[in-house]
């Protein structure tokens, strides 16, 4: 289980493959690149536009966490360190106040006093950091969750797909998976689902083993009926579940072309091309470095002309990537990939997945390999 | 010390408090202003709302959006809003907490970690014990908490529980705070 960093469960084949197919010194770059800033939660890494243009550039006005003890700063950074050195999930990068809420919840969880007692025990025993990644994990989500979204999607972005010959999705950060159910009714409904293929991943193993059952709690089946009807849904929601002993069983056709994967933003490298990008509720997570990393590898993921879609909230204001998108619809955070394709890359990641999935329907690119 | 930053929380009563608190600060007061208001998931003009009421620049907080004043920054609904280092904002989907989210202890302890004695807290009207926690939070970082005197609240159990908690530098009435905001942000 988790008790090495070689042993973590089942990094996602995908970049394992990528490794082996050459692209190591390329991820070697990607982990330089990340800590290039300087160390973790460095408060030079996190000036914000504001201050950048001030003199006070590398020593802001206000050191980061003015309220915490410089000792328990120095605890905090050598437990993510740690964690990141021995399991290799790399936290290092996330937005440090959420961060540090979550970081002091596990530690009164654990009924200890400090983040040195923590990393001890996370370190010495895997079931604690299974604990905390569950709690550094939030798989908050629902189906159709803001269906102004859904139905935005239904409206703007459907019609384009149905020109194209076949469809390849990702969900990136798909937690346990109701919005990918969400998606695999929609395309349904929209006639597009035979052709398209879903790429649901998470960083969290557990969350995608629950997506992979299609089983969610029926309480919550009354306020998806209302978030569907309200996305355009051209249906009745119970057609596509069963309910059973106080749950819904979603219909097995629903992941028939759906496949969930481990994949970690903030460690993995990009494995294939999609035409839509979902990652929604994700990025607030990360600061902004990450953010960006995060956008260009989703830059070096979607096709040209592809859609990228964001929370509610989030937004490709203030990267270093917004000119490369228009707005397609402003308020449900969908964009298009803009401008000319971008250069030619010089290897092109074949998707190990499109092999797991259906060998025979394997779609054609649209773009040339390397 | 002149605060890096004004926190105001406010709950059941909340838009008269806030127009009352916010209307009545100059225009260019120079300190951000970050405010959670518990709300339903769909009140989504709050903002609006507030906005047409008083000559602050009010918005919605977007996730990673820097602080600038003048300027009151609100939290959306069904997200928590959180201070970062740095000078920024950050929006959150973690659990409700007490049922809310947004939640006044979020902020407050975020602030309270972030800007240790640059924080000027406000607790505001409202029905449950929301703040409380996070005011303690403040003061012991050396941030200054100011509550609403109960007596002048729609609804007193917020303010009221903060004052039982001892997590109080000054109870004044509703009138009375913007003025106080003032004299502790002119340096
Ligand atoms: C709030 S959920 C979002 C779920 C869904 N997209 C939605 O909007 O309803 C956030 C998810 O991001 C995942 N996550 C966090 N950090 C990640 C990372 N570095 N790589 C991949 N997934 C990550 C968490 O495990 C969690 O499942």
């Amino acid at each position: 289980m988790m008790s090495s960093r070689s042993g973590i469960h089942g990094r996602f084949d995908v970049a394992a493959s990528a490794e082996a197919e050459g692209s190591a010194a390329s991820a070697h770059a990607t982990s330089r690149a990340m800590t290039r800033e300087g160390g973790p939660l460095s408060a030079e890494s996190r000036a914000t536009p504001l201050e950048a243009g001030r003199a006070t550039r590398a020593e802001p006005a206000v050191p980061a966490f003015a309220g915490v003890s410089p000792l328990e700063r120095l605890e905090m950074e050598l437990l993510l360190e740690a964690i990141h050195r021995h399991y290799g999930y790399d936290f290092r990068q996330y937005a440090p106040s959420s961060l540090r809420r979550r970081l002091k919840r596990r530690l009164e969880g654990e009924g200890l006093a400090t983040f040195s007692a923590l990393q001890d025990r996370v370190l010495h025993e895997p079931a604690a950091m299974e604990a905390l990644l569950r709690d550094m994990s939030v798989n908050v989500t629902g189906m159709f969750r803001d269906p102004t979204f859904f139905r935005s999607l239904r409206e703007k972005v459907v019609p384009m797909l149905r020109t194209y010959p076949s469809v390849r999705i990702w969900h990136a950060g798909c937690a346990s998976g109701e919005e990918v159910y969400a998606m695999a009714i929609l395309l349904e409904e929209e006639g597009l689902y035979e052709r398209s293929r879903l790429y649901a991943t998470d960083m969290n193993a557990e969350a995608l083993e629950h997506a992979r059952t299609g089983i969610f709690p029926i309480a919550r089946m009354r306020e998806y009926t209302t978030n569907y009807l309200q996305a355009g849904g051209t249906r009745s929601f119970s057609e596509y579940y069963t309910a059973s002993y106080g749950a819904a069983l979603f219909h097995a056709r629903l992941r028939e072309n759906v496949l969930f994967a481990q994949h970690n933003l903030a460690t993995d490298t990009s494995f294939s091309e999609f035409n839509v990008i979902l990652c929604r509720n994700v990025l607030i997570y990360f600061d902004r470095d990450l953010k960006e990393r995060t956008l260009r590898l989703f830059g070096d993921s979607l096709s040209p002309l592809g859609f990228l879609c964001l929370g509610r909230r989030e937004s490709l204001r203030f990267t270093k990537v917004e000119q490369e998108f228009e707005e397609l619809d402003p308020k449900e955070r969908i964009y298009r990939r803009a401008g000319p394709p971008r250069p030619h890359r010089e290897v092109e990641l074949e998707g190990h997945l499109d092999r797991e999935l259906a060998p025979s329907s394997r779609p054609t690119r649209t773009r040339g390999t390397g | 010390m002149r605060p890096n930053v004004v926190v105001v929380g406010a709950s059941a009563g909340g838009l008269r408090a806030l127009e009352k608190v916010l209307g009545s600060l100059p225009p260019g007061f120079d300190v951000p202003i970050v405010a959670v208001q518990h709300r339903s998931r769909e009140s989504e003009l709050f903002a609006t709302v507030i906005q047409g009421r008083i000559a602050l620049p009010v918005r919605e907080a977007e996730d990673k959006e820097a602080l600038a004043a003048p300027g009151v920054y609100l939290a959306p609904p069904d997200y928590h809003l959180l201070l970062e280092p740095g000078g920024g904002l950050a929006l959150s989907t973690d659990e409700p907490v007490s049922f809310s989210r947004p939640s006044i202890d979020v902020l407050f302890e975020s602030a309270a970690d972030t800007y240790g004695p640059g924080v000027l807290a406000v607790l505001l009207t409202g029905a449950n014990h929301d703040g409380a926690r996070g005011l303690t939070r403040i003061r012991a970082a050396g941030g200054v908490a100011i509550v609403q005197d109960p007596a002048t609240a729609e609804s007193p159990e917020m303010p009221a529980a903060a004052i039982t908690r001892g997590a109080v530098d000054h109870v004044l009435s509703l009138g009375d705070i913007a003025g106080e905001l003032v004299r502790r942000s002119v340096s």
